[in-house]
């Protein structure tokens, strides 16, 4: 018990998935302009990662693995990830409307989120069971809502501040973002 | 569209550079910049990547439907980053176990797709190579000058890419800044980057 929520902390916090590991920063800076925004792609992201995760580790335990095809996990991952977006997207639209009318915008843009191929390529590379690989799946997203919420905060009060010109919009987003991952850098004493 | 091949190539050199013009494909710009020779290995690896997916796609654009486009442009990209990634492991296998899985995630580097959707489905093979070209060599030069900061500041070293040489920049009494070559480092450096950029344009 207590390995998995040291796995759940230190994905959330101590390898923070956006501004540890450098993953998914396109819709960090692409989604972090309004809270609302911010809100949606990140709850999009944990409800995709955390099916994708799924999906993509028993791709690799049933297909990859016993066939010897590893080489084309690439491949695979992304047209499997890129599916199950759409699949998403049809199944909240006929079921979900109200979910889907806060997420939807937000769904196809995740095809390419590089953060959701990126933790089920951990998944894999860490070699985690189903348990750990579940846990990894949930606790990555949240990490990734939590720096994203927290930003987008941070951006609305830049907005309203004076920037001087050429740091402006993306270049001082950029800088904002070095100081909270100097800030989560900080919990890597906790594990 | 009257531009000629070299005015499509030159583009991607300042005025789309990638990713400061186009704010896409950041992951990478980050990630792997802690050396130089890992900066231009992806860079290089990106290139590559860019251009024979442009090819492709030019080649196919009357062929796929525009309903699924962005589907088959995806399957497009992912095979020669396999290719790349192969070619890799083969060749320089250090520099594969250094970028990790940020090779792989060059199927969702935004810049390549983005490149097959906005140039390569409407134009034809020849642009598109001249297109790809320009905008992964602009790349990897801003993979590069970024690494080579982050590397000078952050280790007091420039490692030349492709070899195991590494050239000491600073005395032995050099105090590496190591914040530069930590995540915050590529953020910041990379946003100043952006700035001096902006100020420069103006």
């Amino acid at each position: 018990m207590g390995d998995y929520i040291l796995l759940a902390v230190g994905a959330i916090l101590v390898n923070n998935i956006l501004l540890i590991q450098y993953l998914g920063n396109c819709p960090f800076l692409g989604t972090s302009k309004s809270m609302d925004n911010a809100t949606g792609m990140a709850m999009a992201v944990v409800f995709v990662l955390a099916l994708a995760g799924i999906v993509t580790w028993i791709f690799e335990a049933v297909f990859l693995k016993p066939l010897g095809l590893e080489y084309i996990r690439t491949i695979v991952f992304i047209v499997v990830i890129a599916a199950l977006v759409q699949f998403v997207e049809i199944f909240m639209k006929k079921s979900m409307p109200a979910l889907y009318a806060g997420l939807g915008i937000f769904l196809p843009l995740i095809t390419t989120n590089c953060a959701v191929m990126g933790v089920c390529l951990i998944n894999i590379k860490e070699e985690y069971n189903f348990l750990e690989m579940l846990v990894s799946s949930l606790a990555y997203p949240a990490g990734f809502g939590l720096a994203l919420i927290l930003f987008a905060g941070l951006r609305e009060r830049i907005t309203i501040g004076r920037v001087p010109g050429p740091l402006q919009d993306v270049a001082i987003a950029l800088v904002t973002a070095g100081f909270m991952s100097l800030s989560f850098l900080g919990f890597k004493g906790m594990i | 569209m009257a531009k000629t091949i070299v005015q499509e190539f030159t583009k991607g050199l300042w005025e789309e550079i990638p990713p400061f013009r186009l704010v896409l494909g950041l992951c990478p710009v980050l990630a792997v910049t802690k050396t130089v020779a890992n900066g231009v290995g992806m860079g290089v690896a990106a290139t590559f990547v860019l251009v024979c997916s442009n090819v492709l796609v030019s080649m196919l654009r009357n062929i796929i439907p525009s309903q699924v486009r962005v589907p088959c442009f995806i399957i497009i990209i992912a095979t020669f980053v396999v290719v790349v990634e192969l070619v890799m492991q083969a060749f320089t296998y250090p520099l594969f176990l250094q970028l990790g899985i940020f090779i792989p995630l060059i199927v969702v580097n935004c810049v390549i797709l983005g490149r097959a959707e906005a140039f390569a489905s409407k134009n034809p093979p020849v642009a598109s190579i001249a297109d790809g070209f320009g905008i992964g060599v602009g790349f990897t030069i801003a993979l590069g000058a970024l690494a080579g900061i982050r590397e000078a500041f952050g280790a007091g070293t420039i490692s030349v890419p492709f070899s195991d040489t590494v050239i000491q920049l600073f005395g032995p009494s050099f105090e590496p800044f190591t914040f530069m070559v930590e995540a915050p480092g590529a953020f910041v450096c990379l946003g100043l980057m952006l700035a001096v950029m902006n100020m420069v344009g103006k």
